[in-house]
């Protein structure tokens, strides 16, 4: 899909829970394919102190209305800028970017473990990957109740599990403690995970472990997002890779952790 | 309409935009967003002999108007330019310039030689500026016999336009361009970037695995327009100017300042059609003020 850098409409700017926001954008033209797993590389003009674009996986998109939406959570100056945009503000971004994680197999079960803002392309896999819901389960871990994202829009599309590390919602614990991932974990065909670096790699140890297949979608920081300033690199079994262009998405096997 | 081409020794680039080594790949990687026939030339990542890894991450770091890398010249080394980059590249109708890098003299000119052999390659710009890597690269450049030792080398195996790229990071930056003028350097292509550093407060840690790397946008902008400035008053080579470089205006003022040409880098990571976009704004400018040529601006500063 050939990457195009736009200027995008603004069209809403929701604030889901106390630092996680969803921004809808709308292109002008007709939208790119967009996988999920995708990235977008935004550009934040309202500050002086912010140089750089921030990259965002895409959550949802509506190519009806050539409308797609961002999860973005404050974790640093770019991206709390970034949510006092509002509806009519003009943003550049440049889009579709990276890989996406496999479409599974039609009756494969899965599962889908989000952590943070991991939740985005999470959802965003399950509703497009086109299985069964009985076969969707999605688990998605927070530090408590109010850091879980609740996106109602994706009730339908699966099976869903909480774990919150102080016991406010679901389970009590880490994602790896959830039942669904500790017991059943060897019935699912395939994981997948977004989310905090120690969470991947918890869930990457246990499907490597007992054999699943595992995809994880890594989030090193970059300058450009397109495989030029070679910033992002991430240790693989074929030497430094960029994170922006052969991933985001990689499957572990592919990796040295 | 107006004349943009500018010539380096016999070499003619349609116009006097470059895209910086480091920040456009093989050209390759920009072709979605640009059509890189529309650029002066395009000068790609650093080539090495041998393949590398390059540092461990992390190698980036924001900081204020710019950034800091500390990449260390990762790439597939020589062999693999010249089977899978070249062909793709070789009828693309820019200049497009090989970054040539080593760890020893031999080095150099060893991969100069494989790169002279390549017909469409018109032009290498010698790296003896990188910041980032332990041996070789800015220890070439930042002295005088050390530089003049390895331009020397490779000025003898290689007979098309060479270009020399300079690191700031001396004490004056004009000595070392002379001493590779004087030893048969055909322009000179100034700055690499300048050694910064970033430290995280909270961890009381380095930012960069490599602690120190080179720091690059419009940060170092003011200081490299006076490096152009001091060297285009020091010798008679022409210039190719970079650092910070945003947009046409920025680009002129090197070109006013006493470049011949400039190189459009980090502008790039924040929006891959800059360069493109400043080709027209240069032509834009000459338009509105009535120069004929491009060349005509080159070191027009009024004191």
């Amino acid at each position: 899909m050939k990457k195009t850098v736009e200027e995008l409409l603004l069209i809403k700017n929701t604030q889901l829970n106390h630092d996680n926001f969803r921004l809808d954008l709308k292109s002008s033209t007709k939208l790119p394919q967009i996988f999920p797993g995708q990235f977008v590389n935004v550009e934040i003009k309202k500050s002086t102190e912010i140089f750089l674009r921030r990259p965002f996986s895409v959550l949802d998109v509506d190519y009806e209305n050539n409308t797609f939406s961002l999860l973005v959570k404050i974790l640093g100056r770019g991206s709390n800028v970034l949510t006092t945009y509002q509806a009519g503000d003009k943003i550049s971004v440049i889009y579709p970017l990276g890989s996406s994680f496999s479409i599974p197999g039609k009756d494969e079960k899965v599962l889908l473990i989000g952590g943070g803002s991991g939740v985005a392309p999470m959802l965003f896999l399950a509703k497009i990957c086109g299985l069964d819901p009985q076969n969707v389960h999605v688990l998605l871990g927070a530090r408590s109740k109010q850091d879980h994202v609740d996106i109602t829009a994706y009730k339908h599309v699966g099976n869903f599990y909480h774990t919150t590390e102080d016991g406010s919602l679901g389970e009590k614990g880490f994602v790896t403690h959830h039942p669904v991932f500790k017991s059943e974990l060897t019935a699912f065909d395939r994981i997948y995970t977004c989310g905090p670096d120690l969470m991947m790699k918890a869930v990457a140890k246990e499907a490597a472990k007992n054999q699943v297949s595992c995809e994880v979608s890594l989030e090193n920081m970059m300058a450009c997002g397109f495989g030029v300033c070679l910033c992002c690199v991430e240790k693989t079994i074929e030497g430094n890779q960029c994170v922006c262009t052969d991933g985001p998405v990689f499957n572990i096997n592919k990796l040295t952790w | 309409m107006v004349d943009l081409s500018i010539r380096i020794k016999d070499l003619v680039f349609k116009n006097p935009v470059l895209t910086a080594s480091g920040t456009c790949g093989f050209g390759e990687e920009i072709a979605d967003f640009v059509d890189l026939s529309k650029l002066g030339g395009v000068v790609m990542k650093g080539t090495t002999l041998k393949p590398r890894q390059g540092n461990d991450y992390p190698r980036m770091a924001e900081t204020p108007s710019g950034m800091l890398n500390a990449v260390g010249l990762q790439n597939k080394g020589v062999d693999n330019f010249e089977k899978n980059i070249y062909p793709n590249i070789k009828d693309i109708d820019s200049q497009f310039i090989v970054n040539v890098n080593g760890s020893t003299i031999e080095e150099y000119v060893e991969l100069t030689e494989r790169i002279n052999a390549l017909d469409k390659i018109p032009a290498i710009e010698l790296n003896i500026s990188c910041p980032n890597v332990k041996e070789g690269g800015m220890a070439f450049g930042v002295s005088c016999p050390s530089a003049e030792a390895v331009v020397r080398a490779v000025r003898k195996v290689y007979d098309k336009p060479l270009i020399v790229k300079l690191s700031p990071n001396v004490t004056d930056i004009t000595e070392i361009a002379r001493a590779v003028e004087g030893q048969g350097a055909d322009a000179v292509s100034l700055v690499n970037t300048f050694l910064g550093m970033a430290v995280d407060a909270n961890s009381r840690k380095p930012v960069l695995s490599t602690i120190t790397g080179g720091l690059s946008g419009p940060a170092i902008k003011p200081i490299a327009l006076r490096m152009v400035w001091q060297v285009y008053n020091s010798v008679k080579i022409p210039i190719v100017g970079m650092g910070g470089i945003m947009n046409a205006t920025d680009a002129i003022e090197f070109m006013i300042a006493g470049a011949s040409a400039v190189q459009v880098g980090t502008a790039i990571f924040i929006d891959p059609t800059i360069p493109v976009q400043i080709v027209d704004g240069i032509n834009n400018y000459l338009e509105l003020n009535k120069i004929q040529n491009a060349s005509d601006l080159v070191g027009c500063l009024q004191i």
